[in-house]
């Protein structure tokens, strides 16, 4: 039986975790995500687990780290600064296949930027974040449902790939408070021999290695385990989107807006339909591939100065022009401008 | 035949990398002994620093982490509130333990952490090549203190055991030094002591180790022992700083 509670974003986000298993949380205190960390912090307790607030974000990542490697489930949390600070964790947890799930409430920057919603880590999140060749799975939920969803999904994903997740929203999103229907089912629960602390042999967890070769073998491993991950998780929801002559990408806050303009486009007859990726890494390629073969004209809409639309355009190998439609630091785009954005794409392109 | 010394079973076989003279190689015995000694092996988890001792985990033969460079007391913390029934322990060096993982190492001592972090001070980087360290003398000639560190540009040694011996979460720390037989036979004891409180929950343990490095220093081994009791055992006394326990 499942139940609905009203709920905020990042409040979501925690009692999914905790749904999921997580008995683990390190947290730091930035906005706009602190009500994830001060929901955990009232029930980590309540279900004898454990709620740590570290003295900065690498510490977080770092705790994370080692609760990873002794095999539980564990998360951590900030918004974009204190992402740039998880970085070089974020990197040593993929060079060593740990799977741990992090969360980025995006607000607007660089710098210190401001703590209005945004969506300008994009970079940050699908191309790796920290140093060295790696990748996370990159989710985007759109609504606090999928906040819940996805974060109630996303550790099983890191336990069978050996990989962070990343739930990517924004201020938008975790502040906003909707109806949630709870998880019930079971969690696949995965067998850890790699991990520390379980009484067994000798297991050691780390990411040097001295000689070429060896360092060259882990590379190429993990990129055989990304390009499985490729085949099999790419996420998107599509909108309008098989006959459409105008697509528009939106991901998160941004999408829910696009969906009006595609609403609005499509009472004046003009054919425009939303291809949403759910999963931001692995990119959804192929739907875009496939919407390409009929749409004249790709729109990106973001809340950052032109990133997802570099994908769009290596998704459809710039087959069909792409227009950017986006307001930045911390503006929310609206659907009239994306209206005028269809608008005029399908001036251009029809 | 009779045997009358072994290698403790918690070291493994494998030649170690560290320089002639250096003396990781005794710091690691010690704490594998006295590991041995409470027969907890089998449920310690070593997290390794980045530095001379990187490598810790090919030397120990039980569980580790490799950790990035000063994050292993937040990386210990991870393992022992995953694991509180494991004994966690962390091997830092001082350019690890008092400059880049500063905030880390203050904060687990701070909160009482229940692990014992093993601190080797031989006031340089030893693996980069022999920069100048948080703990470098001053005057000390450093490749990057050629004219030996001048206090009033780079600052002062931090006295680490008398810093954390400030906070309430610090249940025991101790400078001992492996300078002399009776010194190893001292810095053990107080090794073992660290793992004993910890076995009994009581908080965060810490043992400074002053080290030498002859290969950084420019002195042969026995020259390096001198040295270290000339120029940093006035600096850096032995002794108990805090005993809580």
């Amino acid at each position: 039986m499942s139940e609905k509670i009203l709920i905020k974003g990042n409040e979501a986000l925690a009692e999914a975790a905790i749904a999921a298993g997580c008995r683990h949380f390190f947290g730091y205190p930035i906005t706009p995500q602190n009500e994830l960390a001060a929901h955990m912090s009232r029930r980590m307790p309540q279900m004898e687990g454990v709620y740590l607030q570290a003295e900065s974000e690498i510490s977080a990542v770092n705790m994370v780290y080692g609760a990873s490697a002794a095999g539980v489930r564990c998360m951590t949390s900030s918004s974009s600064p204190g992402i740039s600070l998880k970085a070089e964790g974020l990197s040593y947890l993929a060079g060593c296949d740990l799977p741990a799930v992090v969360v980025n409430v995006q607000r607007g920057g660089p710098g210190l930027g401001g703590i209005q919603p945004s969506q300008a880590d994009y970079f940050q999140a699908t191309k790796g974040c920290g140093h060295g060749d790696y990748r996370m799975i990159v989710l985007a939920p759109n609504s606090v449902q999928e906040m819940y969803d996805h974060t109630y999904a996303s550790f099983a994903l890191a336990d069978k790939y050996r990989m962070t997740v990343m739930i990517l929203t924004d201020g938008l999103l975790g502040q906003m408070m909707e109806p949630v229907e709870v998880a019930g089912g079971e969690q696949t629960v995965f067998d850890k021999p790699w991990a520390v602390a379980q009484g067994k042999d000798k297991q050691v967890v780390n990411s040097l290695f001295l000689k070429p070769d060896a360092l060259e073998k882990s590379n190429l491993d993990r990129f055989a385990k990304y390009r499985r991950v490729e085949d099999d998780e790419q996420r998107y929801e599509g909108y309008q989107l098989d006959d459409a002559d105008i697509v528009v990408a939106a991901y998160g806050a941004s999408s829910r807006i696009a969906r009006n303009a595609i609403d609005e486009a499509r009472s004046r007859g003009i054919k425009a339909g939303l291809l949403r990726p759910i999963t931001l890494w692995p990119f959804p390629k192929t739907a875009f591939a496939k919407a390409a073969e009929r749409a004249r004209a790709f729109i990106s809409v973001e809340m950052s100065m032109g990133q997802m639309i570099e994908d769009v355009e290596l998704a459809i190998r710039c087959s069909r022009p792409v227009t950017l439609c986006n307001r930045v630091g911390g503006v929310a785009p609206d659907p009239k401008m994306i209206l005028d954005a269809i608008l005029e794409a399908k001036e251009k392109a029809i | 035949m009779n045997t009358v010394f072994e290698k403790t079973p918690l070291l493994t076989d494998l030649p170690l990398h560290y320089c002639p003279g250096c003396t990781h190689g005794l710091i690691h015995r010690l704490v594998a002994e006295a590991l041995d000694e409470l027969g907890v092996g089998e449920r310690t988890v070593g997290v390794a620093p980045v530095g001379c001792a990187v490598m810790a985990y090919n030397y120990f033969n039980c569980d580790f982490i490799q950790a990035a460079h000063g994050r292993a007391p937040a990386v210990a913390t991870g393992v022992k509130r995953a694991k509180p029934g494991h004994v966690v322990f962390t091997y830092q060096g001082d350019g690890d333990l008092a400059a880049i993982g500063t905030a880390e190492t203050i904060h687990a001592a701070a909160r009482g952490e229940n692990i014992t972090t093993v601190f080797v001070n031989n006031s340089i980087y030893g693996m980069t090549g022999g920069q100048m360290a948080p703990t470098t003398m001053p005057g000390q000639v450093t490749q990057t203190s050629p004219y030996g560190r001048d206090v009033k540009a780079a600052g002062y040694p931090i006295r680490v055991c008398e810093m954390l011996a400030t906070l309430d979460g610090t249940v025991y720390c101790e400078r001992v030094s492996v300078d002399t037989v009776k010194n190893v036979r001292a810095a053990k004891k107080a090794i073992k002591k660290a793992f004993e409180i910890q076995l009994a929950g009581r908080g965060f343990t810490l043992v400074e180790v002053l080290s030498t490095c002859p290969t950084n220093w420019g002195l042969n081994p026995v020259a390096s022992l001198d040295w270290l009791r000339a120029n940093m055992m006035p600096y850096y006394p032995l002794g108990v700083y805090k005993d809580d326990a």
